[in-house]
């Protein structure tokens, strides 16, 4: 079973990008420099996207590539070099509980892990070769799901108009005089 | 390839994630160990999908949907760092105690 799984190429390709992935995973969270932290999570996508055209998911890999490393990592970067306080010493960025949060996400791996495995032990992902075309998902979307798909684009629109309503400074009353004034 | 094998990277991405989660004092670092942890997710839609092959890609539109609402999380997430740290000149969640019982 094992000498099986390791003559197939495609397997070794997992093995590559899924220590990849962890470990640059495992660098998002230790990290004490917070851009280099933003930089790991693009290297984690990454890996995660060739794991979905390695599930024959090419349109969710692009959408991932597009979405979270083209636009979300930019909005971090922003947010990141915003909030960096101009003054005073660096604070540590971790906080002095590693070990109970290591064991409880250890725990959960375990939990996860033995599920997955007690389920689905070593069965095989069998018609993996053909890709899901585009057409289909948007069939989908447009058909069966148009109701969500609304939806979430309404979501979105609503996170647009929060975010700038929530992140723009109230004018001071002096400044609300001057801008009255032009 | 069998389907276990990307059910463990997503359990140990997902995982690594809560350990962020819990660890992590900036806020914004607070946010990249939830998009982890909704990468694990995205994963397992896809594995699922790729396992039983439905015929209108259900799981691939969820892990659609999810991206949609990450993209949107993300947004009002950082909003609100950016509004507490106008405020308190600190981006620390551990200071965010005013609610705290």
């Amino acid at each position: 079973m094992m000498g099986e799984w390791f003559s197939q190429a495609v397997n070794w390709v997992y093995l590559v990008v899924g220590v990849l992935t962890l470990v640059s995973a495992y660098r998002v969270v230790t990290s004490q420099n917070l851009v280099h932290a933003a930089l790991f999570l693009v290297a984690t996508l990454g890996g995660v996207a060739v794991n979905f055209i390695l599930l024959s998911a090419e349109f969710v890999a692009l959408v991932i590539v597009l979405v979270y490393i083209g636009a979300v990592i930019v909005l971090f970067l922003f947010g990141i070099m915003i909030t960096r306080a101009s003054t005073g010493p660096e604070v540590a960025l971790d906080n002095d509980k590693k070990v109970p949060a290591a064991l409880i996400s250890l725990i959960v791996f375990a939990v996860l892990a033995y599920t997955s495995v007690a389920t689905f032990g070593t069965a095989e992902l069998v018609d993996i070769g053909t890709a899901t075309d585009t057409a289909t998902l948007a069939e989908a979307f447009v058909g069966r799901f148009v109701v969500p798909f609304e939806v979430v684009g309404f979501i979105l629109l609503a996170a647009l108009v929060g975010g700038i309503a929530i992140a723009r400074r109230d004018l001071t009353p002096l400044e609300e005089e001057a801008r009255r004034s032009v | 390839m069998i389907a276990t094998q990307f059910l463990i990277l997503a359990a140990a991405l997902f995982s690594l994630g809560v350990y962020g989660l819990l660890v992590r004092r900036n806020a914004v670092l607070v946010l990249l160990s939830v998009e982890l942890m909704l990468a694990a997710v995205n994963i397992n839609l896809v594995v699922f999908e790729a396992m039983w092959r439905t015929s209108e890609a259900i799981g691939q539109v969820f892990s659609l949907f999810v991206i949609a609402v990450a993209a949107a999380e993300v947004g009002i997430g950082l909003s609100i760092i950016l509004m507490i740290f106008r405020n308190r000149q600190s981006a620390n969640v551990d200071e965010l105690d005013l609610m705290r019982w």
